[in-house]
């Protein structure tokens, strides 16, 4: 049954303010702090930055932090440029990546918190553990009988390489999986949208010899089903990727098997 | 170590229309469940013959009875609208950032100018 509250160890108390002395450009960031050693229930830190001295993304905001003020904070990061998903969080309401977010876009003040409804390792740091073991159980390689060419790569037409496009730039930073309601409720049988996007990229690989195995394993209430369309994983997706129309898809190709 | 905090969802995750919607969709088929259990009473009060009934269809016409007869007729056609924006869905159709938007409000638009033209029409017959 979906709890729709916080249990009692994650509501978040109000922390500390860090002041920015002198400057005169001041935005203020509001972030998600929790610590595993004190015990203590999460709080929100609120710190003053100088824009005159700050880049122009989130995650410059975030270093800045680190570096100058409070480098007690924690998050994960990697190649500041929108490829590793590493520091995908929750941005003023919406999951997406501190690197390629920027400033400029939030009015008011910028409030961080981790990716929603995750267990926090630390701060922004969400455990993704069971989001791995969901990508791994849909077998995401190529699985096929066919030995390959001797003396190529198993080759695609332009038309069959054109159908993993959309699905391929999917970079699993979970930001599409928890912006869902369904994921909120149901991450323990129901796949998310970055892992079924996943599953029908394989799916409509023209090289992959296991469509029928695949889509049988998508056939339960839960693993795909839980999906009602809501539409925060494509409204959310920070890679401009459509989850919910692979989704609505792979629904099709199982219905489709069953009227043929 | 301590036992980990789950992050926060709902509290914090920033309204969508669709989200709105989906919650609206659900929340209106649980009306007119309830409405169809009124509906049960309703044709009760028929067969209990017409003291029963005069009571029934008093409550009814009053105001309260009016208002809560409009809200199941707005959850009605909203469930219905929407209902409809759910095929075109499972078609594949529309679901795009901007199509999931403009279907919304259209939803919306014409669950208001339907529940109107239903109440023009209800009236015009009574």
């Amino acid at each position: 049954m979906a709890e729709f509250t916080l249990p009692k160890n994650s509501r978040v108390k109000t922390g500390k303010t860090f002041k920015a002395e002198g400057a005169k450009n001041i935005k203020m960031f509001r972030i998600y702090r929790w610590d595993p050693d004190s015990g203590e229930n999460p709080r929100v830190d609120s710190y003053e930055i100088d824009m005159d001295r700050c880049g122009p993304m989130v995650l410059d905001a975030l270093l800045k932090i680190k570096n100058e003020i409070d480098p007690t904070l924690t998050f994960r990061r990697s190649c500041r440029e929108g490829i590793c998903g590493s520091c995908a969080m929750n941005i003023d309401g919406t999951n997406t990546l501190a690197c390629t977010k920027s400033i400029d876009e939030i009015a008011g003040d910028v409030k961080i918190y981790p990716l929603p409804h995750m267990e926090v390792v630390k701060d922004l740091v969400p455990d993704l553990t069971h989001f791995y073991a969901q990508y791994a159980s849909i077998k995401p390689w190529l699985r096929a009988d066919t030995p390959a060419p001797k003396d190529s790569e198993r080759l695609q037409s332009i038309e069959d390489r054109k159908q993993l496009d959309g699905l391929y730039e999917c970079i699993l930073c979970a930001s599409c999986s928890t912006a869902c309601p369904s994921y909120w409720w149901n991450s323990d049988r129901y796949l998310g949208p970055a892992i079924l996007m996943q599953a029908y990229r394989w799916v409509v690989d023209s090289r992959d010899e296991d469509t029928g195995t695949r889509l049988d394993e998508l056939e339960d209430p839960f693993k795909l089903y839980r999906c009602h369309t809501i539409m925060n994983c494509t409204r959310t997706c920070p890679k401009g990727l459509n989850p919910g129309k692979a989704i609505a898809e792979l629904k099709k190709l199982v219905m489709a098997r069953k009227s043929g | 170590m301590h036992s980990r905090p789950l992050s926060p969802h709902l509290q914090v995750y920033r309204w969508q229309i669709t989200m709105a919607l989906s919650i609206l969709h659900r929340f209106s088929g649980v009306a007119i469940s309830l409405g169809l259990i009124g509906m049960v009473f309703w044709l009760l009060a028929l067969s209990q013959g017409p003291v029963v009934y005069t009571q029934w269809f008093g409550w009814l016409a009053s105001w309260s009875g009016k208002i809560v007869l409009f809200l199941l007729s707005l959850a009605l056609v909203y469930h219905l609208c929407n209902g409809l924006r759910h095929l075109w869905w499972d078609m594949g159709k529309g679901l795009t950032n901007e199509g999931v938007t403009r279907s919304g409000l259209l939803t919306v638009a014409a669950t208001f100018v339907l529940t109107a033209l239903v109440w023009l029409l209800a009236g015009g017959a009574a």
